[in-house]
Protein backbone atom coordinates (compact mmCIF):
# COMPACT_ATOMS: atom_id res chain seq x y z
CA UNK A 1 0.00 0.00 0.00
CA UNK A 2 2.48 1.85 0.83
CA UNK A 3 4.40 1.62 -2.47
CA UNK A 4 1.31 2.68 -4.55
CA UNK A 5 0.81 5.81 -2.64
CA UNK A 6 4.50 6.90 -3.71
CA UNK A 7 3.65 5.81 -6.84
CA UNK A 8 0.58 7.72 -6.83
CA UNK A 9 2.76 11.16 -5.58
CA UNK A 10 5.25 10.61 -8.57
CA UNK A 11 2.41 9.83 -10.72
CA UNK A 12 0.36 13.20 -10.05
CA UNK A 13 3.33 15.39 -10.38
CA UNK A 14 3.90 13.52 -13.67
CA UNK A 15 0.10 14.11 -14.68
CA UNK A 16 0.39 17.56 -13.54
CA UNK A 17 3.86 18.47 -15.60
CA UNK A 18 2.90 17.12 -18.45
CA UNK A 19 -0.51 19.33 -18.57
CA UNK A 20 1.32 22.51 -17.86
CA UNK A 21 3.79 21.37 -20.04
CA UNK A 22 1.73 20.36 -23.40
CA UNK A 23 -1.43 22.19 -22.60
CA UNK A 24 -0.69 25.97 -23.81
CA UNK A 25 -1.60 28.20 -21.06
CA UNK A 26 -2.91 30.89 -23.84
CA UNK A 27 -3.94 30.08 -26.95
CA UNK A 28 -4.67 33.03 -29.33
CA UNK A 29 -7.71 32.75 -31.54
CA UNK A 30 -6.10 32.77 -35.06
CA UNK A 31 -7.79 34.43 -37.91
CA UNK A 32 -5.98 33.06 -41.57
CA UNK A 33 -4.02 36.09 -42.67
CA UNK A 34 -5.25 37.20 -46.09
CA UNK A 35 -1.74 38.31 -47.65
CA UNK A 36 -1.55 39.08 -51.75
CA UNK A 37 1.53 38.18 -52.99
CA UNK A 38 2.55 39.56 -56.12
CA UNK A 39 4.98 37.80 -58.49
CA UNK A 40 8.48 39.44 -58.35
CA UNK A 41 7.22 42.63 -56.44
CA UNK A 42 5.89 42.88 -52.69
CA UNK A 43 3.04 41.52 -50.41
CA UNK A 44 0.35 43.49 -49.06
CA UNK A 45 -2.23 43.03 -46.56
CA UNK A 46 -5.25 45.11 -46.03
CA UNK A 47 -7.35 46.21 -42.97
CA UNK A 48 -9.73 48.23 -42.45
CA UNK A 49 -12.10 50.49 -39.82
CA UNK A 50 -16.31 50.36 -39.89
CA UNK A 51 -16.60 53.54 -39.07
CA UNK A 52 -18.61 54.98 -36.77
CA UNK A 53 -19.26 50.85 -35.65
CA UNK A 54 -15.47 50.29 -34.91
CA UNK A 55 -14.51 53.48 -32.95
CA UNK A 56 -13.38 52.89 -29.29
CA UNK A 57 -12.06 56.42 -28.59
CA UNK A 58 -11.72 59.67 -29.81
CA UNK A 59 -9.51 61.77 -27.45
CA UNK A 60 -9.73 65.22 -28.13
CA UNK A 61 -10.31 68.49 -26.65
CA UNK A 62 -13.54 69.86 -26.73
CA UNK A 63 -15.47 67.49 -28.05
CA UNK A 64 -19.89 67.85 -27.94
CA UNK A 65 -20.36 64.26 -27.74
CA UNK A 66 -17.74 62.38 -26.79
CA UNK A 67 -16.57 58.87 -27.62
CA UNK A 68 -17.28 56.89 -25.48
CA UNK A 69 -20.07 58.73 -23.29
CA UNK A 70 -18.64 59.41 -19.96
CA UNK A 71 -14.51 60.44 -21.52
CA UNK A 72 -13.28 63.08 -19.28
CA UNK A 73 -10.91 64.24 -21.79
CA UNK A 74 -8.00 65.99 -19.77
CA UNK A 75 -8.64 70.12 -20.52
CA UNK A 76 -4.76 70.81 -20.44
CA UNK A 77 -3.29 73.36 -22.33
CA UNK A 78 -0.42 70.73 -23.27
CA UNK A 79 -2.71 68.62 -25.33
CA UNK A 80 -4.41 71.03 -26.89
CA UNK A 81 -3.64 69.88 -30.68
CA UNK A 82 -3.34 66.25 -29.60
CA UNK A 83 -5.72 63.50 -30.86
CA UNK A 84 -5.81 60.43 -29.93
CA UNK A 85 -8.05 57.45 -31.48
CA UNK A 86 -8.97 53.72 -30.71
CA UNK A 87 -10.60 51.05 -32.98
CA UNK A 88 -11.10 47.31 -33.55
CA UNK A 89 -9.46 46.50 -37.09
CA UNK A 90 -10.90 44.49 -39.92
CA UNK A 91 -9.47 41.95 -41.99
CA UNK A 92 -10.39 41.67 -45.92
CA UNK A 93 -12.97 39.36 -44.61
CA UNK A 94 -15.02 42.51 -42.70
CA UNK A 95 -13.47 39.88 -39.47
CA UNK A 96 -12.47 41.93 -36.37
CA UNK A 97 -8.81 40.91 -35.91
CA UNK A 98 -7.23 43.49 -33.93
CA UNK A 99 -6.93 47.13 -32.02
CA UNK A 100 -5.18 49.86 -33.18
CA UNK A 101 -4.53 53.13 -32.08
CA UNK A 102 -3.85 56.46 -33.85
CA UNK A 103 -2.68 59.76 -32.90
CA UNK A 104 -2.72 62.80 -34.64
CA UNK A 105 -0.84 65.99 -33.50
CA UNK A 106 0.38 69.11 -34.69
CA UNK A 107 2.68 71.27 -32.64
CA UNK A 108 5.31 74.27 -33.54
CA UNK A 109 8.45 71.91 -32.14
CA UNK A 110 7.41 68.83 -33.67
CA UNK A 111 5.29 69.50 -36.77
CA UNK A 112 2.01 67.87 -37.52
CA UNK A 113 2.44 63.99 -36.41
CA UNK A 114 0.32 61.00 -37.66
CA UNK A 115 0.95 57.68 -37.20
CA UNK A 116 -0.66 54.32 -36.69
CA UNK A 117 0.03 51.27 -33.96
CA UNK A 118 -2.17 47.92 -35.32
CA UNK A 119 -1.82 45.15 -32.78
CA UNK A 120 -2.89 41.81 -33.81
CA UNK A 121 -3.06 39.59 -30.66
CA UNK A 122 -2.06 36.54 -32.35
CA UNK A 123 0.39 37.83 -34.91
CA UNK A 124 2.11 40.98 -33.43
CA UNK A 125 2.27 44.56 -33.78
CA UNK A 126 2.71 47.14 -36.33
CA UNK A 127 4.24 50.71 -35.98
CA UNK A 128 3.41 53.05 -39.12
CA UNK A 129 4.22 56.72 -39.29
CA UNK A 130 2.39 58.65 -41.95
CA UNK A 131 2.88 62.05 -43.79
CA UNK A 132 0.63 64.29 -42.49
CA UNK A 133 -0.25 65.88 -45.87
CA UNK A 134 -2.89 63.19 -48.28
CA UNK A 135 -2.15 63.08 -52.27
CA UNK A 136 -4.22 64.26 -54.65
CA UNK A 137 -5.89 60.65 -55.17
CA UNK A 138 -7.40 61.08 -51.47
CA UNK A 139 -4.75 58.58 -50.37
CA UNK A 140 -2.47 59.54 -47.14
CA UNK A 141 1.25 57.93 -47.49
CA UNK A 142 3.89 55.94 -45.14
CA UNK A 143 6.24 53.38 -43.80
CA UNK A 144 6.08 50.60 -41.80
CA UNK A 145 8.53 52.25 -39.05
CA UNK A 146 9.09 48.73 -37.06
CA UNK A 147 6.78 45.87 -36.00
CA UNK A 148 7.12 42.74 -33.81
CA UNK A 149 6.70 39.06 -33.65
CA UNK A 150 5.61 38.49 -37.25
CA UNK A 151 6.11 41.96 -38.19
CA UNK A 152 9.25 42.33 -36.97
CA UNK A 153 11.25 41.56 -40.16
CA UNK A 154 9.47 43.68 -42.73
CA UNK A 155 9.43 47.11 -44.02
CA UNK A 156 7.45 49.05 -46.72
CA UNK A 157 5.03 51.80 -47.10
CA UNK A 158 1.54 51.49 -45.73
CA UNK A 159 -1.33 53.95 -46.88
CA UNK A 160 -4.16 55.01 -45.11
CA UNK A 161 -7.46 56.09 -47.31
CA UNK A 162 -11.17 57.13 -46.28
CA UNK A 163 -13.83 55.44 -48.03
CA UNK A 164 -17.30 56.98 -47.96
CA UNK A 165 -19.64 54.03 -47.24
CA UNK A 166 -22.38 53.74 -50.21
CA UNK A 167 -25.44 51.66 -48.79
CA UNK A 168 -28.16 53.11 -47.36
CA UNK A 169 -29.24 50.90 -45.15
CA UNK A 170 -29.35 52.40 -41.53
CA UNK A 171 -26.99 49.64 -40.05
CA UNK A 172 -24.35 50.18 -42.67
CA UNK A 173 -21.25 51.93 -41.56
CA UNK A 174 -20.77 55.61 -43.06
CA UNK A 175 -17.61 54.60 -44.55
CA UNK A 176 -14.17 53.29 -43.43
CA UNK A 177 -10.42 53.77 -42.81
CA UNK A 178 -8.32 51.24 -45.17
CA UNK A 179 -4.88 50.70 -44.13
CA UNK A 180 -2.85 49.22 -46.78
CA UNK A 181 1.03 47.63 -45.99
CA UNK A 182 3.42 46.85 -49.06
CA UNK A 183 5.91 44.50 -47.37
CA UNK A 184 9.29 42.95 -48.01
CA UNK A 185 11.36 41.26 -45.32
CA UNK A 186 14.39 43.67 -44.62
CA UNK A 187 17.29 41.32 -45.96
CA UNK A 188 15.52 40.88 -49.15
CA UNK A 189 15.11 44.50 -49.62
CA UNK A 190 19.15 45.12 -48.70
CA UNK A 191 19.56 42.72 -51.87
CA UNK B 1 -9.17 -1.27 -3.38
CA UNK B 2 -6.97 -0.14 -0.69
CA UNK B 3 -4.16 0.31 -3.47
CA UNK B 4 -6.33 1.84 -5.48
CA UNK B 5 -7.25 4.92 -2.53
CA UNK B 6 -3.68 4.58 -1.46
CA UNK B 7 -2.95 5.80 -5.20
CA UNK B 8 -5.34 8.29 -5.98
CA UNK B 9 -4.83 10.17 -2.22
CA UNK B 10 -0.93 9.68 -3.74
CA UNK B 11 -1.44 11.33 -6.91
CA UNK B 12 -3.70 14.25 -5.30
CA UNK B 13 -0.92 15.20 -3.00
CA UNK B 14 1.95 14.37 -5.19
CA UNK B 15 0.12 17.05 -8.06
CA UNK B 16 -0.89 19.49 -4.59
CA UNK B 17 2.89 19.06 -3.82
CA UNK B 18 3.74 19.81 -7.29
CA UNK B 19 2.00 23.30 -7.83
CA UNK B 20 1.89 24.28 -4.47
CA UNK B 21 6.06 23.88 -5.15
CA UNK B 22 5.62 26.34 -8.47
CA UNK B 23 3.67 28.91 -6.86
CA UNK B 24 6.44 29.30 -3.86
CA UNK B 25 9.27 28.40 -6.08
CA UNK B 26 11.47 31.20 -4.86
CA UNK B 27 13.64 30.89 -8.27
CA UNK B 28 10.49 32.11 -10.21
CA UNK B 29 10.49 35.52 -8.39
CA UNK B 30 11.91 38.44 -10.68
CA UNK B 31 14.76 40.83 -10.06
CA UNK B 32 13.63 44.25 -8.50
CA UNK B 33 16.65 46.10 -10.09
CA UNK B 34 16.12 47.78 -13.17
CA UNK B 35 19.15 47.60 -15.84
CA UNK B 36 18.40 51.39 -16.69
CA UNK B 37 19.28 52.34 -12.53
CA UNK B 38 22.71 51.93 -13.48
CA UNK B 39 22.88 53.78 -17.10
CA UNK B 40 24.52 57.41 -17.89
CA UNK B 41 22.10 58.40 -20.12
CA UNK B 42 19.33 60.48 -19.86
CA UNK B 43 16.08 58.97 -18.58
CA UNK B 44 12.70 60.05 -19.23
CA UNK B 45 10.37 58.98 -16.37
CA UNK B 46 6.40 58.89 -17.28
CA UNK B 47 3.73 57.86 -14.43
CA UNK B 48 0.50 56.94 -14.72
CA UNK B 49 -2.29 55.34 -12.57
CA UNK B 50 -3.16 51.92 -13.44
CA UNK B 51 -6.17 51.51 -11.93
CA UNK B 52 -9.13 51.76 -14.48
CA UNK B 53 -11.55 54.41 -13.21
CA UNK B 54 -8.17 56.84 -13.03
CA UNK B 55 -7.23 56.34 -16.99
CA UNK B 56 -9.35 58.32 -19.82
CA UNK B 57 -10.60 54.68 -20.58
CA UNK B 58 -9.95 51.16 -20.24
CA UNK B 59 -11.79 48.15 -22.18
CA UNK B 60 -11.57 44.38 -22.39
CA UNK B 61 -13.52 41.86 -23.30
CA UNK B 62 -16.23 42.79 -20.54
CA UNK B 63 -16.17 39.71 -18.39
CA UNK B 64 -13.10 40.04 -16.76
CA UNK B 65 -12.26 40.59 -13.24
CA UNK B 66 -11.32 44.65 -13.87
CA UNK B 67 -14.51 46.61 -15.27
CA UNK B 68 -14.26 48.53 -18.49
CA UNK B 69 -14.36 52.41 -18.02
CA UNK B 70 -16.06 54.56 -18.61
CA UNK B 71 -19.25 52.01 -19.05
CA UNK B 72 -20.16 52.73 -21.99
CA UNK B 73 -17.01 52.18 -23.49
CA UNK B 74 -16.93 49.71 -26.67
CA UNK B 75 -15.70 46.60 -25.13
CA UNK B 76 -13.09 43.53 -26.97
CA UNK B 77 -15.26 40.68 -27.02
CA UNK B 78 -14.73 39.02 -30.23
CA UNK B 79 -12.92 36.18 -30.08
CA UNK B 80 -9.76 37.23 -31.47
CA UNK B 81 -9.12 40.36 -29.49
CA UNK B 82 -11.22 38.57 -25.93
CA UNK B 83 -7.76 38.02 -24.45
CA UNK B 84 -6.58 41.39 -25.08
CA UNK B 85 -7.14 44.97 -23.48
CA UNK B 86 -6.32 48.44 -24.43
CA UNK B 87 -6.04 51.60 -21.88
CA UNK B 88 -5.96 55.43 -22.60
CA UNK B 89 -4.08 57.55 -20.41
CA UNK B 90 -2.37 60.54 -19.37
CA UNK B 91 1.19 60.43 -18.50
CA UNK B 92 2.61 62.54 -15.97
CA UNK B 93 6.29 63.52 -15.59
CA UNK B 94 8.70 63.62 -12.76
CA UNK B 95 7.36 66.54 -11.50
CA UNK B 96 3.56 65.30 -11.72
CA UNK B 97 3.05 67.79 -14.68
CA UNK B 98 1.14 66.45 -17.98
CA UNK B 99 3.98 65.15 -19.97
CA UNK B 100 1.61 63.94 -23.02
CA UNK B 101 -0.67 61.16 -23.84
CA UNK B 102 -0.12 57.33 -23.74
CA UNK B 103 -2.23 54.61 -25.64
CA UNK B 104 -1.62 50.86 -24.47
CA UNK B 105 -2.86 47.36 -25.94
CA UNK B 106 -2.03 44.53 -24.10
CA UNK B 107 -2.35 40.48 -25.16
CA UNK B 108 -2.15 37.28 -23.09
CA UNK B 109 1.23 35.91 -24.75
CA UNK B 110 1.20 32.22 -25.84
CA UNK B 111 4.84 32.28 -24.37
CA UNK B 112 3.09 32.09 -21.31
CA UNK B 113 5.28 29.35 -19.27
CA UNK B 114 4.04 28.31 -15.52
CA UNK B 115 6.08 25.90 -15.16
CA UNK B 116 9.23 28.39 -15.48
CA UNK B 117 6.96 31.18 -13.35
CA UNK B 118 6.19 33.03 -16.46
CA UNK B 119 2.84 34.61 -16.66
CA UNK B 120 3.55 36.89 -20.23
CA UNK B 121 1.50 39.73 -21.69
CA UNK B 122 2.70 41.40 -25.06
CA UNK B 123 1.89 44.46 -24.98
CA UNK B 124 2.64 47.69 -26.93
CA UNK B 125 2.53 51.90 -26.00
CA UNK B 126 1.82 54.35 -28.35
CA UNK B 127 2.45 57.80 -26.87
CA UNK B 128 3.31 61.42 -27.90
CA UNK B 129 4.56 64.12 -25.78
CA UNK B 130 3.94 67.44 -26.90
CA UNK B 131 6.57 69.40 -27.90
CA UNK B 132 9.03 66.43 -27.60
CA UNK B 133 7.66 63.62 -29.90
CA UNK B 134 6.08 60.39 -30.29
CA UNK B 135 6.91 56.84 -29.17
CA UNK B 136 6.49 53.27 -30.11
CA UNK B 137 7.43 50.48 -27.44
CA UNK B 138 7.42 47.13 -27.46
CA UNK B 139 7.75 44.55 -24.51
CA UNK B 140 6.88 41.51 -22.68
CA UNK B 141 5.47 42.00 -18.92
CA UNK B 142 5.48 38.98 -16.56
CA UNK B 143 3.22 39.26 -14.08
CA UNK B 144 4.09 36.67 -11.95
CA UNK B 145 5.66 38.17 -9.01
CA UNK B 146 2.31 40.47 -8.91
CA UNK B 147 -0.03 37.99 -8.87
CA UNK B 148 2.01 35.95 -6.15
CA UNK B 149 2.86 39.14 -4.47
CA UNK B 150 -0.45 40.89 -4.47
CA UNK B 151 -3.21 39.35 -6.30
CA UNK B 152 -2.47 35.51 -4.69
CA UNK B 153 -2.86 36.85 -1.11
CA UNK B 154 -5.49 39.28 -1.91
CA UNK B 155 -7.60 35.97 -2.58
CA UNK B 156 -6.33 34.37 0.25
CA UNK B 157 -7.33 36.66 2.88
CA UNK B 158 -10.24 36.70 4.88
CA UNK B 159 -11.23 40.21 4.17
CA UNK B 160 -10.75 39.84 -0.08
CA UNK B 161 -8.24 42.30 -0.47
CA UNK B 162 -4.42 43.00 0.03
CA UNK B 163 -3.01 46.19 1.57
CA UNK B 164 0.92 46.54 1.47
CA UNK B 165 3.50 48.35 -0.75
CA UNK B 166 4.65 45.65 -3.77
CA UNK B 167 7.26 47.72 -6.03
CA UNK B 168 8.38 45.48 -9.10
CA UNK B 169 9.15 45.53 -12.64
CA UNK B 170 7.04 44.32 -15.39
CA UNK B 171 8.69 44.18 -18.07
CA UNK B 172 10.98 40.98 -18.92
CA UNK B 173 11.06 41.25 -22.58
CA UNK B 174 12.48 41.68 -25.84
CA UNK B 175 15.84 42.71 -24.49
CA UNK B 176 18.30 40.65 -22.79
CA UNK B 177 18.28 42.29 -19.74
CA UNK B 178 14.72 42.35 -19.02
CA UNK B 179 13.83 45.93 -21.58
CA UNK B 180 11.40 47.00 -23.91
CA UNK B 181 12.19 48.07 -27.29
CA UNK B 182 11.16 51.86 -27.56
CA UNK B 183 11.19 53.21 -31.57
CA UNK B 184 11.05 56.89 -32.05
CA UNK B 185 8.72 58.33 -34.42
CA UNK B 186 8.97 61.61 -34.54
CA UNK B 187 10.07 65.50 -33.43
CA UNK B 188 13.41 64.56 -31.23
CA UNK B 189 12.72 60.71 -30.77
CA UNK B 190 12.69 60.22 -34.35
CA UNK B 191 15.70 57.49 -35.44
CA UNK B 192 15.68 56.38 -31.75
CA UNK B 193 16.39 53.41 -31.04
CA UNK B 194 16.41 52.20 -27.47
CA UNK B 195 15.01 50.18 -24.41
CA UNK B 196 12.70 50.80 -21.21
CA UNK B 197 11.40 49.35 -18.38
CA UNK B 198 7.74 49.45 -16.60
CA UNK B 199 7.73 48.92 -13.65
CA UNK B 200 4.31 48.69 -10.52
CA UNK B 201 4.02 50.18 -7.10
CA UNK B 202 0.97 48.21 -5.77
CA UNK B 203 -0.77 49.38 -2.74
CA UNK B 204 -4.35 48.05 -2.12
CA UNK B 205 -6.13 45.22 -4.08
CA UNK B 206 -9.47 44.31 -4.24
CA UNK B 207 -10.72 40.29 -5.08
CA UNK B 208 -13.46 42.20 -6.28
CA UNK B 209 -12.94 45.12 -8.31
CA UNK B 210 -9.48 44.31 -8.87
CA UNK B 211 -6.41 46.94 -8.01
CA UNK B 212 -7.44 49.56 -6.20
CA UNK B 213 -4.11 51.97 -5.51
CA UNK B 214 -1.72 50.80 -8.37
CA UNK B 215 0.67 53.32 -9.83
CA UNK B 216 2.69 52.45 -12.58
CA UNK B 217 6.10 53.76 -14.27
CA UNK B 218 7.71 54.18 -17.62
CA UNK B 219 11.11 54.93 -17.40
CA UNK B 220 12.72 55.28 -21.41
CA UNK B 221 16.26 55.90 -21.76
CA UNK B 222 17.85 58.07 -24.04
CA UNK B 223 21.34 57.54 -25.71
CA UNK B 224 23.37 60.46 -25.63
CA UNK B 225 23.94 62.00 -29.32
CA UNK B 226 27.99 61.94 -28.37
CA UNK B 227 27.77 58.94 -27.60
CA UNK B 228 26.22 57.53 -30.23
CA UNK B 229 28.31 59.51 -32.81
CA UNK B 230 31.46 57.89 -31.19
CA UNK B 231 30.42 54.45 -31.23
CA UNK B 232 31.97 52.51 -33.94
CA UNK B 233 30.11 51.03 -36.79
CA UNK B 234 29.94 47.27 -36.94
Amino acid sequence: MFKSFIAGILLGIAVVGGVLYYYPAVDQFRERSLVVVRPNQDSTESFHINVPMDRILIGAPGQQEPLPAGLQWPDDEELAGTRAELFKIRNGKDAVVGVASRIAASHTDTGDVIEWVLHLPARGSVYMTMQPEATDAGYRIGELATGTREFSLLHGPVTERWIAGTSKSEDAPAGRIEITMSFVAKELEEI
Amino acid sequence: MKYLISLLVGMALGATAFLALLYFNPLTLQNKLSPLSVTENELITLHYSAVATDTLIYTNDGESQVAPHPTKVLQLWEQPIRKTAALATVLRDGRNQVAGIGLKISSDSESTNILNGEAIVDSVWHIYLPGRGSLFIEQQENYWTYLRKVVGPAYWSSADNWRGIWNGNLTSGPGALGTSRVVGGSGEFAELDSIGVESLLAKAYSVEQGPVALSAELLIEIPRRDALAAMPDP
